[in-house]
């Protein structure tokens, strides 16, 4: 029970009359990539709100890093990490003013904030930029610094939703770099993407039609089990059963 | 509680960063003042007039001397009748007086009481009907038999308060009203709402600091803004334009930080409707501005407006908050005699951080 990080079981959120996310049931093992993927409009938003205790479930039952979706959502919110497709860090702060505001709101002491900053200034080799407002910087380096800020107080979970949009193969590559390398550290990595490419690097994936998860699995093995060439063909498959439209 | 500290550092230091918007909300109550205070007011203060007269006799002149003499009236010179019109027209009086052929013996007669016949005629361009009622004024008084004094029969008119009817007096408060709503209202709601846009909202809410605080974190920087911006008007608006304030400062102040509030809330409340910087500009500058302006009394006289306007402008906070500041500086009354206005603006305050609360936390969901 112990490295099961997210449990997922029946859970469904209703807007009016409109099911966007339908009983939907898995689990993520720690230390796992596990990648979530579906259209747009397939509801992968919804359920990753659910889980990050944004948003409360219609019905269903889950538990993240040990605590219930229904009832915790503020404990969710102390255990998980969170970096969105847009970066969100402030343009008109500095590199380690950033840093330091996130360090602030996830309660870290002066003494761990000074280190850890530290810490990821040298790992991105940002030394000399730390008191370039982030505005200027490329993109790619923000979103290298945006994945920091958001594994900056160790979450068991880190969700990033869609975390390479824009960018280009290059620094998408790199960013897979690290969220490997954050994954080998015990971080468990809840990733969606609708680059099918990048669905090839995780552990495990499962893709959402229409509200539903269709298929769950290791990337060979779903491609085994829909006798295709890529991820690539394998969501296309899934995909066309689709009704839904964005 | 814990990355409060953090937010309203980061608050200000967005402030501070954004120097343009900064230096707006510094320079602009300053720059409004003094506009207000000096360039716009509604006295008319220079009356240039031609004359028309026949006999240009001892007493015609000497009455043209006495009206040249004091500092509201300019004569530009004598003209003949066919030349009033052109005169008008080309803009280069304001007025032109014409004196009767017998002037000498009207006046003796309207001395003596018996007002049969006009001994002058003022002739006023009336393009800005303000202007022409007061120069009209201004030309009866010069013209009172026998100068101001010897008029037995006038009244004694008494003006209290703002005795030299200074316009500048009652513009203070209508820049206060408008001000504070633009800080408070327009920048928190653009603040807000700008990081909706950016997606960092979106960060700061799957974080632990709870939504209350992320809020208050980014109003309390803007309601420091504002308080300097009150400090600053109401320095320039005692040792600059004058103004006695001579009521209740304390509670002048008091109003004020709840008009503050209220401004506040109806940030938060914007921002909980709009989803682009432009529309919460559009939304506070038509529906918070533009009322303010034509509703509040700032400009207008609320008993001058037909039925509806006087009702529709009963809803607008600055209404009441200008009502009440007007007493307070320039009525001179203490904080009792606007507890009506206070009991008002509080009710309002009250309702409005409600709904806004709750449209807020509703909006998170």
């Amino acid at each position: 029970m112990n490295d099961i990080i997210i449990s997922v079981k029946d859970l469904c959120k209703c807007f009016g009359n409109f099911t966007a996310v339908d009983h939907i049931t898995f689990e993520v093992r720690r230390g796992e990539i596990f990648g979530f993927l579906g259209a747009n409009g397939a509801g992968k938003t919804t359920a990753m709100r659910m889980l990050c205790g944004l948003s409360y479930p219609t019905s269903g039952s889950g538990t993240v890093a040990g605590f219930d979706v229904m009832t915790q959502g503020e404990q969710i919110k102390r255990h998980i990490g969170y970096m969105s497709q847009r970066f969100s860090l402030y343009d008109d702060l500095t590199v380690r003013e950033n840093i330091r505001l996130y360090a602030g709101i996830y309660g870290l002491s002066r003494y761990e904030t000074m280190r850890r900053t530290v810490t990821v200034l040298n790992r991105l080799r940002f030394r000399s930029e730390a008191d370039t407002l982030v505005g200027s910087l490329p993109l790619g380096w923000k979103q290298k610094l945006a994945f920091s800020v958001a594994t900056l107080h160790r979450p068991e979970v880190v969700f990033l939703d869609e975390p390479t949009g824009g960018v280009d193969p290059v620094t998408r590559r790199q960013f897979w770099e690290m969220i490997y390398e954050s994954a080998s550290g015990g971080t468990t990595v809840f990733v969606t993407t609708h680059y099918m490419d990048e669905a090839e690097y995780c552990s495990r994936v499962s893709i959402m039609v229409d509200g539903k998860i269709e298929a769950l699995g290791a990337p060979a093995e779903l491609k085994n089990r829909y006798g295709a060439e890529s991820m690539d063909e394998v969501f296309r498959i899934l995909a066309r059963g689709a009704k839904r439209r964005e | 509680m814990d990355g409060f500290f953090y937010f309203v550092k980061k608050e200000a230091l967005h402030i501070l960063r954004d120097r343009r918007t900064m230096l707006i909300v510094l320079l602009m109550p300053v720059v409004q003042v003094l506009l207000f205070g000096f360039a716009i007011s509604t006295e008319v203060n220079e009356i240039s007039f031609f004359a028309v007269a026949p006999n240009r006799t001892e007493a015609v002149r000497q009455q043209i001397e006495r009206m040249n003499a004091n500092s509201y009236f300019t004569f530009k010179g004598y003209i003949d009748q066919p030349d009033i019109d052109p005169v008008l027209r080309s803009g280069r009086a304001a007025a032109v007086v014409v004196f009767a052929n017998d002037y000498d013996r009207l006046v003796e007669r309207a001395a003596s009481g018996a007002l049969d016949e006009a001994a002058v005629q003022f002739v006023l361009d009336a393009s800005n009907p303000n202007n022409a009622g007061t120069s009209q004024g201004y030309l009866q008084q010069a013209f009172l038999p026998g100068g101001p004094a010897a008029a037995g029969m006038a009244p004694a008119v008494r003006i209290l308060y703002n005795p030299q009817m200074k316009s500048s007096y009652n513009f203070v408060p209508g820049i206060m009203g408008l001000i504070f709503i633009l800080i408070c209202a327009m920048m928190t709601s653009v603040s807000i709402v700008r990081e909706k846009e950016s997606g960092t909202m979106e960060v700061l809410l799957v974080s632990p600091v709870r939504p209350i605080w992320i809020i208050s974190a980014k109003m309390i920087p803007y309601f420091l803004l504002s308080c300097l911006a009150l400090v600053i008007i109401l320095l320039l608006a005692r040792y600059v334009l004058g103004v006695p304030m001579s009521g209740s400062v304390a509670g002048l102040v008091g109003l004020s930080l709840l008009y503050l509030l209220l401004s506040l809330a109806l940030g938060l409340f914007i921002s909980t409707v709009a989803h682009t910087q432009v529309v919460a500009i559009l939304i506070s500058g038509m529906l918070l501005m533009l009322p303010v302006i034509m509703l509040s009394g700032m400009l207008f006289p609320v008993e001058n407006m037909p039925g509806v306007l006087q009702a529709l402008s009963c809803i607008v906070p600055a209404r009441w908050y200008i009502e009440a500041v007007r007493k307070l500086m320039i009525g001179g009354q203490s904080f009792p005699a606007v507890w009506q206005e206070s009991c008002i603006l509080l009710a309002m305050t009250v309702l409005l951080v409600g709904v806004a609360l709750k449209k807020f936390n509703d909006k998170l969901e």
